[in-house]
């Protein structure tokens, strides 16, 4: 084979299908899009009519700064040769082999969509959600608009104490005057400000050390306008196991972490209408329901810290248990993959099978011909957003030196024009990067009024609607 | 982030050696597989050792006929085992203190994957660079605009 035969130049365009917009999509996309001597084409795909995923519907909305990294992908979208195709759904409108025909390389980047469930009685009682539904439900997410949460309830638990549990906890003790300035879905303000919740309850397996929240986190939670936190004196105080290994290997910000955790069990509380109460070295065992099948309490399990041969420290019981009376429990913890339809998946791990990106085949652990992973669906749910620019860095990589090898699918109707006319007959109402930038401008414009980074549309239909006359 | 996700996207083949096979044979695995250990199972694949190419050079420097022996004669059997839900941080402090540099991963008695100190390096340098990318983006934005609203 010449190297005239490989794709990569003007006349013959690099075509990368990218099947989920968040992130890890736009990262893979950036990598691609500026490789020096490879001409690519970028179609970006993603089931929602909006492009960012968990940057517009999983980041927390009082956290606005972070939500600046779209500015980044904009950039990215005004490269003549991408191409965004929102409400655009693989296994639904589209199946692999669709891609197979039109894309010299596929690359999967769908993220962790689903929560790991706690493995305890009672966990489907009425009240007891998983937290990544209440977040796509305060974040506008089309799916989960129309989820109930139990706001009457004077008492939630928040199981887990990683960055989405302390948003769920955050989001629940702050004031309706916070939330008002803040870009969570209207019909979430409108809920939240009926809420009649009292105390809140974050609760961690392991000690202080431990917890995944970051010092920024913790102090926040600090400093909310109308929620008072405490912590128990006995349950930040560190164990001989944490101090050992802090006084070997010396890290600030843990023993900043658990400076500010203790500090919170000192405060004196004030007359805030909210309690936040972050508990440690308890692991839920059970919940508890009354006759109608609603959640009435969470029955704890006290622990102490035990080390793995490894050198982690674990949480083992003490045998000591308490019930905490709750009406509403959040469980946080931990997230996973989604299998995609016909795509090769690691099912104890929750991971697309893959060696540095590229998909292996479930059998033979061999590469799959074309296909490549990046992202959350790749490695698991860790680090923060720009964690996933090295990752999908990484990915890319192995893709050129796939083409370089001449290793690619071998699509027969490789032109940008045939996807348009395949995605005209199977979703008509796709949505396109144009489309995006309108819809953003009608949000931000509905938001300054009110002082509002925006007010999100939170339908199909709502959006569409917007578009006309474009959608007709 | 724990052993897990760094074991996602290693793949899941983990190049093991019988401990009645030879050095010699384990030293061409190392090549052929270009890496610095070999997980020695029994043929039930129990986990019965570890064999570094720093083993083999500790025995070829005493010995140069050692090639011929079998693997369990150098083999480390006080192995250090990792599950996928062990931490990052701890086990690279474990593996610094106590100077290994290869750890297997077991998960329900199964050997699921090896990690090396690099493999560790490499997940710690991703996740730093990432969130000073994250950090100083977010600083540069905040110089951009003065009236940028900071929550």
């Amino acid at each position: 084979m010449t190297d005239d035969s490989i794709p990569g130049t003007v006349a013959r365009p690099l075509r990368v299908a990218i099947i989920g917009a968040g992130p890890t999509g736009f990262y893979a996309a950036d990598h691609l899009l500026r490789q020096e001597g490879v001409v690519v084409e970028v179609d970006l795909f993603d089931r929602l009519p909006t492009p960012f995923g968990l940057v517009r519907l999983g980041v927390a909305p009082d956290h606005q700064k972070i939500k600046s990294v779209t500015a980044v992908f904009d950039k990215v979208a005004s490269h003549p040769r991408f191409r965004f195709f929102g409400h655009v759904e693989l296994g639904k409108h589209l199946d692999v082999d669709d891609l197979r025909r039109h894309y010299h390389q596929i690359l999967y980047s769908t993220g962790a969509q689903t929560d790991r469930r706690m493995g305890i009685p009672g966990e489907d009682l009425r009240g007891s959600h998983p937290a990544t539904e209440f977040v796509a439900w305060y974040n506008g997410h089309p799916d989960f608009r129309d989820y109930q949460f139990d706001l009457t309830q004077e008492r939630v638990a928040v199981v887990g104490v990683g960055n989405v549990a302390v948003d769920v906890a955050r989001i629940l003790c702050r004031s309706p005057e916070e939330l008002a300035t803040t870009d969570i879905a209207d019909y979430a303000l409108e809920a939240l400000r009926g809420s009649r919740v009292k105390e809140v309850y974050l609760l961690g397996r392991r000690g202080p050390a431990q917890a995944a929240f970051t010092n920024p986190e913790i102090k926040e939670l600090g400093e909310m306008a109308d929620a008072d936190i405490t912590t128990r004196s006995e349950e930040v105080e560190l164990d001989e196991l944490t101090r050992a290994g802090l006084e070997r290997s010396p890290d600030r910000a843990t023993m900043k972490k658990v400076e500010i955790l203790q500090s919170y069990a000192l405060r004196k509380l004030t007359d805030k209408s909210k309690l936040l109460v972050v508990r440690f070295l308890v692991s839920p065992v059970e919940l508890a329901g009354d006759d109608t099948g609603a959640v009435v309490a969470i029955r704890l399990a006290r622990n102490r810290l035990v080390a793995t041969p490894a050198g982690t420290l674990q949480p083992k019981p003490t045998g000591e248990m308490e019930e905490l009376p709750v009406g509403l429990v959040f469980r946080s913890v931990g997230y996973k993959g989604v299998p995609l339809p016909g795509v090769p998946f690691n099912e104890s791990w929750g991971v697309i099978l893959n060696e540095r990106g590229r998909v292996l085949d479930p059998a033979g652990k061999q590469p799959v011909v074309g296909e490549y992973t990046a992202g959350w669906i790749k490695r698991g749910p860790s680090g923060v957003i720009g964690t996933n620019k090295p990752d999908a860095a990484e990915t890319v990589a192995c893709m050129m030196e796939d083409r370089a090898r001449g290793i690619l699918l071998r699509p027969e109707a490789p032109d940008a024009v045939a996807v348009e006319a395949m995605l005209r007959q199977r979703q008509p109402f796709c949505f396109s990067y144009g489309d995006w930038r309108r819809l953003d401008q009608l949000e931000v414009a509905a938001g300054r009024s009110q002082g509002r980074p925006r007010v999100k549309l939170t339908s199909v239909e709502e959006m569409a609607a917007a578009l006309v006359p474009r959608h007709e | 982030m724990n052993i897990a996700s760094l074991l996602a996207s290693k793949g899941v083949n983990v190049v093991t050696i019988g401990p009645h096979d030879s050095i010699r044979s384990a030293l061409s695995l190392l090549a052929q597989h270009n890496i610095g250990a070999l997980v020695v199972v029994e043929a039930q694949g129990a986990l019965v050792g570890i064999v570094s190419e720093r083993d083999i050079v500790r025995a070829l420097a005493r010995t140069e006929t050692i090639l011929v022996e079998p693997i369990a004669v150098i083999m480390t059997r006080n192995v250090v085992i990792g599950t996928p839900q062990d931490d990052l941080v701890a086990v690279s402090n474990t593996m610094t203190d106590r100077r290994i540099r290869h750890l297997p991963v077991v998960e329900g008695g199964r050997l699921v994957g090896i990690i090396s100190l690099g493999d560790i390096v490499k997940a710690q340098r991703d996740q730093y660079q990432g969130e000073v990318d994250t950090l100083q983006y977010q600083l540069l934005r905040e110089d951009d605009m003065p009236s940028g609203k900071a929550v």
